[in-house]
């Protein structure tokens, strides 16, 4: 027990080596959920894949540093047609990982641009400089229709599946890989390496940084703080992976179209962050999963109570609402940050 | 920290003993999910066919769109309660994509992996549907009769062989109109309103072979964005005094409010899409809040038809469709957009019934190439499948709308998209009827 507990106290020690035991816990349950359930559930674990990476950093971005973004759906739409770019033609130039850093490149660089602006902005001005963003970009798309395909938009390959990775998939499990199975494994390797990424940033100085810009601006200066370069950096941060989940949004939907792009995407985002709970990576990432299995199972649900289809259709848009209002109500801290609450509160009495 | 650390232990040997178990797999027999009794392919069982399609059933497209799935439902419905196709109901799941792409290819999945459907028939929408073609392909699903005009949905069959388009595509609908203007207006400047996408495209494609020199201004929209003033002002400037419109319904109403306000009275033709004078009629008066009366300033309006409307009371189809939606259709009058659904459904099931009685999906595709264009239905001029074309209605006829009624002003003419001739159509299509039954009656092809 000595010998092994010495390495296992370094690594709880270590932020890093405990976000990297998170991590590979966390590839396990991937590939274990991934492996036993079915091809359509694979293809909805892509979506929550990649509202996740982006709920992530808007989570980061809102919860840690303050500023509140309702222009996240743009920097997916950077994302996107980057990738629907470099991913048409059949001898694409870029392997699958490439796609990702390019994309994810962009949306930075524009997350750069915003972000000098993002940083002189507050509060409500800073939330009505991005929502013009979220309307303006579906535009530059149309603008540009030549080269970015108009409303009809650009369609994206569906990556291959490498052989190797095919291979090692049916060695250990016995199932043949499909390709939404393969774009639910990109989404959820590239979720968890930026959460890795995500959480060593925000328990590191920068994210002490981040949080003393959030809770107090003017001690934070006082103490020497640069408050712009924080606010830049969190917010480039935080569009590049947006930009991340508009790759893999690109590949997960094979088309990317100004009408997926709409503020309606940017505000989901930031309900995903506010019902899971400000702050918390695990929230952005339980309001994802709602927000992507609660419309389907509703729906669901109003078939099987007889509703016609226009009703059920209607009945998805009102449970999410009505959750939402009760998150607000009994939650205030959303999910993640209520059950925290409670739990602190447990342990006081106790 | 020691907790902590005891708790990692222990999850991480429970989450790599379930790696362990969960790879033991390796070596299994995949499931087969064929072999039941009666099932010849994937959604169908020995009394059911499962098909679906996506629709708008919310959001912007909803108006008008979301009737046609209730139309089609209804004429299942007749048809299951005579027995169905060989013995088997057709089971049809309708999905809301709200004409978003994302969701369009989300409820593609849903059907096509969860409910494991026989058949897409009739998905709606452009940019919608272009979403999801090829991955339908690749998933060698069936995707019949997709609700859009645009040319690629059957253009080249070697690409996209499990699709096939329905409506006349747009390319083939501007040429008629093209050349119906060339010929009885020649004198008319002619303004192009557009949409911006195929629909747009492929219509100013066909219009322009006949039309070149006399158009005068070409002016665009986005769908989407709701003021169009600039365009219909940029016509109005240019002094086009015949109009041609390639949009969608909600863009007829707006572009006729516009006009109103510039006091800008062109001569309007309005492509089919655009043009159902009860939808148009209703949106006018509610976009205006009341202050203009339903269709009223649709008279006089020009369009086209490739299916008899609702107004054609004494149309033998009308007739079925009418006692169809009276028997299983939900609440709400009879529409266009119902009579669209109602005639796409009777051309599934003329399908299903071509493909035999344990249709397969190669089956259905290659019944669908083998139409025979002597089997009577509800379209105007004939289908034009086969193996090099999956393009749908050959042809339409030209109509004036008077209080709200078309009044045809050509005989239904028949082309083809690039330079193919228009020509009269004779093959007695338009004067078809429905058998007695109100089901097609069809052999097996091949």
């Amino acid at each position: 027990m000595s010998m092994l507990a010495a390495p296992l106290h370094r690594v709880s020690r270590s932020t890093l080596l405990r976000h990297l035991a998170v991590a590979l816990i966390g590839l396990v349950v991937v590939i274990l959920v991934l492996e036993s359930t079915s091809t359509f559930r694979n293809a909805q674990f892509a979506a929550m894949a990649y509202l996740g990476i982006a709920a992530g950093g808007l989570t980061v971005l809102t919860g840690l540093n303050g500023q509140i973004s309702l222009g996240h759906g743009a920097f997916m739409a950077f994302g996107a047609y980057s990738t629907a770019l470099l991913y048409r033609e059949a001898e694409p130039v870029l392997p699958v990982v490439g796609v990702l850093l390019v994309a994810t490149v962009v949306a930075l660089l524009v997350g750069a641009l915003v972000g000098v602006a993002a940083a002189r902005l507050h509060g409500p001005y800073l939330a009505g400089a991005t929502l013009a963003l979220a309307v303006a970009v579906p535009g530059m798309a149309i603008f540009f229709g030549d080269s970015l395909g108009g409303e009809q938009g650009l369609n994206v390959r569906v990556p291959d599946v490498p052989g190797w990775f095919a291979d090692a998939v049916f060695f250990l499990t016995a199932h043949d890989v499909t390709a939404s199975k393969y774009v639910a494994y990109i989404g959820w390797l590239a979720l968890i390496v930026t959460f890795v990424l995500l959480a060593n940033l925000s328990r590191s100085r920068v994210g002490r940084v981040w949080r003393a810009v959030r809770d107090d601006e003017v001690a934070a200066e006082l103490a020497g703080i640069n408050l712009g370069r924080a606010r830049v950096l969190a917010f480039l941060v935080s569009a590049g992976c947006a930009g991340l989940a508009g790759a893999v949004m690109a590949m997960a939907v094979r088309i990317t179209a100004p009408s997926g792009f709409t503020l309606t995407l940017s505000l989901t985002l930031l309900t995903a962050v506010v019902l899971g709970g400000l702050g918390s990576l695990l929230g952005a990432l339980i309001g994802a999963a709602l927000l992507t299995f609660l419309p389907q199972v509703v729906t669901g649900v109003g078939h099987d109570l007889g509703l016609s289809d226009v009703q059920s259709a209607e009945l998805a848009p009102l449970v999410y609402g009505l959750v939402m209002v009760l998150v607000i109500l009994l939650a205030p801290a959303g999910i993640v940050g209520s059950l925290r609450g409670w739990r602190r509160s447990r342990r006081e009495t106790t | 920290m020691r907790r902590w650390t005891r708790t990692m232990t222990l999850a991480t040997s429970v989450i790599t003993a379930g790696a362990l178990v969960a790879a033991c797999g390796a070596g299994e027999t995949r499931e087969q999910s064929k072999g039941e009794a009666g099932s010849s392919d994937v959604g169908i069982t020995e009394d059911t066919v499962t098909i679906g399609a996506h629709f708008p059933l919310t959001g912007v497209a909803a108006p008008g769109y979301s009737e046609i799935p209730t139309g089609m439902k209804a004429y299942f419905d007749y048809v299951n309660a005579q027995g169905g196709v060989d013995g088997r109901k057709i089971e049809f799941l309708v999905r809301d994509d709200g004409y978003n792409p994302t969701n369009t290819s989300q409820v593609t999945n849903e059907l096509v992996l969860k409910d494991e459907i026989f058949a897409m028939v009739g998905g709606l929408g452009t940019p919608t549907h272009a979403a999801v073609v090829d991955f339908l392909n690749s998933e060698q699903v069936p995707d019949l009769f997709v609700s859009s005009g645009s040319i690629q949905w059957g253009d080249q069959p070697e690409e996209k062989p499990f699709t096939f388009g329905w409506q006349p595509d747009y390319e083939s609908e501007g040429k008629i109109i093209g050349q119906y203007v060339a010929e009885n207006m020649p004198d008319a400047k002619v303004g192009l309103f557009l949409q911006d996408d195929d629909l747009g495209r492929d219509s100013e494609k066909g219009v322009r072979r006949f039309l070149d020199k006399q158009i005068v201004g070409v002016e665009r929209y986005t769908s989407g964005n709701t003021d169009v003033a600039p365009q219909i002002a940029g016509l109005q400037a240019k002094g086009a005094d015949l109009v041609l419109s390639f949009n969608t319904p909600s863009y007829t109403a707006l572009s006729q409010l516009v006009a109103m306000k510039l006091n800008y009275k062109p001569k309007w033709f309005y492509a089919n899409i655009g043009s159902d004078p009860n939808l148009v009629g209703s949106l006018l008066s509610k976009f205006s809040e009341g202050a203009v009366d339903g269709a009223a300033p649709l008279d006089g309006v020009l369009t086209t038809e490739y299916i008899p409307g609702v107004d054609s009371e004494d149309d033998p189809w009308i007739q079925l469709w009418q006692k169809v939606w009276d028997e299983y259709g939900d609440q709400g009058d009879l529409t266009n957009y119902r009579v669209y659904g109602m005639s796409k459904a009777y051309a599934f099931v003329q399908a299903l019934m071509a493909a035999g009685p344990d249709p397969t999906r190669e089956g259905i595709v290659d019944a669908v190439e083998q139409w025979d264009t002597s089997w009577p239905g509800p379209e105007l001029a004939p289908f034009r499948f086969s193996e090099d074309s999956h393009l749908g209605i050959s042809g339409m006829r030209i109509v004036e709308l008077k209080g709200g009624v078309g009044k045809e002003l050509t005989p239904v003419l028949v082309t083809d998209i690039g330079d193919a001739p228009i020509e009269e159509d004779t093959s007695g299509q338009s004067d078809d009827a429905p058998a007695e039954s109100g089901l097609p009656e069809i052999e097996p092809v091949g």
